[in-house]
């Protein structure tokens, strides 16, 4: 049937490839400048046009003026030729050129593969089971769209037709799972995402000023996810140590300590104390999160003198890491020059605060009773916890205590270190995350941006860091019961009204946290499978993965051993279950390996008729055993199967 | 023999019998002993027969030597475009002295009947024939007449691209069981053809082997062929091919299906088998098919029948 497929693709066979690369394009749509997703719609729409013959094909010069216009097109709108959106921008296009020029099997070919190509693309962006799950349909598609123009499969309908394409890309799953297992695992990414693939990523950043860290308020992106080795701590111990800061320019807040990494010399290594692994999503930055306080460095990490961890590197892809912390362990280090730090304020900011403060401070005994004197101002002034604080204009720390007295934790972290700043009392600001939603489908804790916070450290010469979480003085909920309690709308879409419905919020909660739990499995096993999980898997079946011959030979042997189960099950499935048909077929067999082969549509007497006419040395034995297996099969008469199974048995070509 | 090992027959008396009426047809209708042979097995599985040729290839001598050989009563009709279906099934006539209408039968009364040229009547005087063909009966002013127990009709057609013809719909050559084609003869046989003396003269001087009664005792004895599972496994495969790959136009229809089957049996009675084996199925495949089958308007440029391709593609199971 090679003459049907010299034919330009029939509007059918059109419409299959247009459908699948408009899917396997639409997820790309929000990254795409707007141009080129109408470009490509409208190449499509061209070449479907065509197709019903409603428009003719664009001549030659028109069709080269077009592609020649999509390279400026994309300078134009993504400011170079390279890199992750300019690279889909010019594929996308080009696609659509490929599809509008298509006029032969062949071009249909190409385009197909462009499809897959552009499957891969999408996991340059994104790499979550969503994705996964339909970018496995539009493979299920193309391989349908692929049939369709090779012309088998047109007589079936289209629902048999994606069923048996879903087969075809089942029975190529065994090996897919092998070469993942199995596949050496480089250190690093396979290949650098190009730089723009870091935009745009939320988070606590190194920096805090009012409204950075109520910016992430209604944030459920995931920050980290931690499974205890024993019970989990209480959620008002739950404070997720990160950049801690010192500087002030009366409105940012910045910098940590720089400088020599500090040797932790207290509590190191002891059994006391909490146990547990943070699975953390790339942030790009440096730094890890710890329970306060962290007792030993993770391995592969640094501790810095605010007890801040560190990588060597930023953070670009999912980060395991075991920890070890304490939470009746305090930071018992300061030096001189770092407690002027803690004491520095900008000249001439904050007036009245400082006024206020330094009155309280002489009114108050002792340091301890102006710290309560303070918070019991936060707590008994009405104060408000809230995510959507005025913006700050003038002063920033005096209109928050004066006048708004609205904030989210960093006004009142910010406004509290002032306080005991200018009172004498050293203080600095921790940023990170407090609580967290405990995940039983999972059994792990999940922490998400919006559980980012921002408290206060003091010196206290006996005590050393102690902590001060004047937000609790505001909104104890917060600190005690977590951020769902506290702002109930991040609970759901609020839309549905949630709010009102304790069930249904039950149920809503249930649903995300299997959600959740199905996505970290997720994490663990499909994206974090690296070297370290790799070499824990195939340790147990005593491969050493760092031996590359040994991976080899696994490889190997795995592929072979499934390629032969699959071949001995079609074997099995081809082979008849019919006793005549099967002594049949090794006679078949036994003429096969002297070269002698029956054609799959030449019936059992005219195979006969050849052999004798073609060998006549053993035509009697062919003869007879041909008789046999004709009347066993075809005839009507009892026949003694033994005779054939003897006689196929004596047989010797 | 022809076709089969020695060891395969189990009824050499029939065997001999046909084959003896292949020799006598082929004494007179020169180098055409497959066509011969495919026609005796269409009469024996009682079907229709449709001779496809040009003008002058021996489709009129191929009819009446059948029936001068099988003994059968033979009638002749030519068709013109100016037939008219009375001139088939027969007409009335008042009798004076009966004071009645008698009814004069027409040449369809006949056991064997050659519809010569049948594409070249009006599609009415076609149908005249094509529904007796069906019923097996006449129905003339109300009163129904049966025809002959053993009836046989064997229609040729000039290929229609032909001028002055009336192409047979589709609907009515699904009720021709076969569809055969003569061709040129070989070359031994035209030298024969021009030595030899006349063919029709030739026709009178043979003997019947046949009669009536014996005939229909083996058209019975055709039912009577064994199909096993097994090769009603590969008819089935052949029809669900026919009707699933895009090659086609159409599949075969279940009449087509069971015009594969009673042919095929009677080709297995020829080869002296009480059973059917797949060789039987494709022997006849080709003239039981090409007039049902079409390629699809997308194959072009093929040379080969779309019969031969179905055969080819299909495995035997």
């Amino acid at each position: 049937m090679t003459l049907v497929q010299q034919q330009p693709p029939s509007a059918a066979q059109m419409h299959w490839l247009c459908a699948s690369m408009a899917l396997v394009i639409v997820p790309h749509l929000t990254r795409l400048p707007l141009w080129a997703g109408i470009s490509f719609a409208l190449l499509a729409l061209w070449r479907l046009g065509i197709a019903h013959g409603h428009i003719t094909r664009p001549a030659r010069w028109l069709r080269v003026f077009l592609v020649l216009a999509i390279l400026p097109a994309v300078y134009l709108s993504q400011g170079t030729l390279f890199g992750r959106s300019a690279g889909l921008t010019l594929l996308t296009a080009l696609a659509g050129m490929k599809l509008l020029e298509t006029r032969c099997p062949r071009d249909a070919y190409v385009v197909t593969l462009l499809g897959f190509f552009l499957v891969i693309t999408h996991f340059l962006y994104q790499q979550n089971i969503a994705i996964g799950l339909y970018m496995l349909l539009v493979v299920v598609l193309i391989t349908a769209t692929l049939m369709t123009i090779h012309g088998h499969g047109m007589s079936l309908t289209p629902i048999r037709r994606l069923r048996y394409a879903g087969i075809l890309v089942l029975q190529a799953f065994p090996i897919a799972l092998l070469l993942f297992l199995l596949f050496p695992r480089l250190p690093g990414p396979l290949w650098g995402l190009p730089k723009d693939a870091y935009s745009a990523v939320t988070g606590l950043g190194e920096t805090m000023s009012p409204g950075s860290v109520s910016r992430l308020g209604l944030s459920n992106a995931v920050a980290f996810r931690v499974e205890f080795e024993g019970p989990p701590p209480p959620t008002a111990a739950q404070y997720w140590r990160g950049p801690v800061l010192w500087n002030t320019d009366g409105r940012t807040w910045t910098g940590g300590t720089r400088g020599p990494t500090h040797r932790l010399s207290q509590g190191n290594g002891d059994g006391n104390g909490i146990h547990y692994t943070v699975t953390l999503e790339p942030h790009h930055q440096r730094w890890l999160f710890a329970l306060d306080l962290p007792v030993s460095t993770p391995h592969g990490s640094v501790i810095n003198e605010d007890f801040q961890l560190f990588k060597r590197k930023q953070i670009r892809r999912r980060l395991r890491y075991r920890a070890h912390s304490r939470l009746d362990q305090r930071p018992r280090n300061i030096s001189t020059l770092s407690a002027a730090r803690a004491l520095a304020l900008p000249n001439g900011a904050h007036p009245a605060s400082r006024a206020l403060a330094q009155r309280w401070r002489q009114e108050s005994d002792t340091e301890q009773a102006y710290i309560q004197r303070v918070l019991a101002h936060f707590r008994q002034q009405p104060f408000y916890y809230t995510l959507r604080p005025p913006r700050l204009a003038g002063d920033t720390v005096d209109e928050f205590m004066f006048s708004s007295r609205r904030g989210f934790c960093e006004h009142y972290a910010a406004a509290f270190t002032v306080f005991m700043r200018a009172a004498g009392i050293p203080a600095r600001i921790v940023t990170g995350y407090q609580g967290g939603e405990y995940n039983p489908v999972g059994e792990y804790l999940i922490v998400r941006q919006r559980d980012a916070h921002a408290w206060v450290e003091l010196w206290q010469a006996d005590q050393g860091w102690i902590r001060v979480d004047p937000t609790a003085a505001v909104s104890p909920s917060r600190i005690e019961l977590g951020m769902d309690a506290t702002i109930p709308q991040a609970l759901g879409p609020p839309l549905l009204g949630l709010a009102d419905n304790a069930a249904a919020r039950e149920l809503w909660r249930n649903f995300r946290q299997s959600w959740d739990a199905l996505n970290n499995g997720w994490n663990q096993w499909v994206l974090g499978y690296g070297m370290e999980r790799q070499r824990q898997l195939l340790a147990r079946i005593h491969i050493d993965s760092r031996e590359l011959t040994d991976i080899a030979i696994a490889l190997i042997v795995s592929i072979t051993l499934s390629l032969g189960l699959l071949a001995l099950w079609l074997w099995r499935r081809r082979a008849p279950s019919d006793p005549v048909l099967r002594l049949y077929g090794r006679f078949c067999h036994k003429l096969k390996r002297r070269h002698i082969v029956r054609g799959p549509t030449e019936g059992p007497l005219d195979y006969c008729q050849r052999l004798v006419r073609e060998h006549p040395r053993f035509a009697t034995e062919v003869t007879e055993i041909s008789r046999l297996y004709m009347d066993l099969r075809y005839g009507s008469k009892q026949v003694d199967i033994g005779l054939l199974r003897r006689a196929v048995k004596a047989f010797r070509p | 023999m022809h076709f089969g090992l020695t060891a395969t027959i189990e009824d050499p008396e029939t065997c001999e019998l046909l084959e003896r009426i292949v020799q006598q047809v082929s004494t007179v209708v020169l180098g055409k002993e497959h066509a011969t042979r495919l026609s005796l097995a269409c009469l024996l599985a009682q079907g229709h027969l449709l001779i496809e040729d040009i003008p002058g290839v021996g489709k009129t001598t191929l009819a009446h030597t059948l029936a001068q050989v099988l003994g059968l009563g033979f009638q002749r009709i030519q068709f013109t475009s100016d037939l008219l279906p009375a001139d088939i099934l027969g007409v009335s006539i008042y009798d004076r002295e009966a004071v009645t209408f008698k009814f004069h039968p027409g040449p369809i009364f006949a056991e064997l009947i050659l519809a010569d040229e049948v594409n070249r009547a009006t599609p009415k005087a076609q149908s005249a024939l094509l529904e007796a063909m069906e019923e097996g009966q006449v129905t003339h002013e109300g009163e129904t007449r049966r025809l002959p127990e053993a009836f046989f009709v064997i229609a040729t057609q000039n290929p229609s691209h032909q001028i002055g013809t009336f192409p047979l719909p589709e609907s009515q050559l699904d009720r021709f069981l076969m569809r055969v084609d003569l061709g040129y003869p070989g070359r031994s046989a035209e030298r024969a053809l021009l030595q030899g003396s006349d063919r029709r003269a030739l026709i009178h001087t043979l003997e019947p082997v046949l009669d009536v009664a014996r005939l229909m005792a083996l058209q019975r004895q055709t039912h009577e062929i064994h199909a096993s599972e097994a090769l009603l496994d590969y008819l089935q495969a052949l029809l669900d091919y026919s009707r699933n790959a895009p090659e086609f136009h159409t599949g075969l229809s279940p009449r087509a299906g069971l015009a594969l089957l009673h042919s095929a049996q009677a080709w297995a009675l020829m080869a002296g088998r009480t059973h059917l084996l797949p060789e039987d199925l494709q022997a006849i495949l080709p003239a039981a098919t090409n007039h049902r089958l079409r390629w699809a308007s997308n194959v072009q440029g093929t040379d080969s029948s779309a019969s031969a391709h179905l055969l080819a593609q299909v495995a035997i199971p």
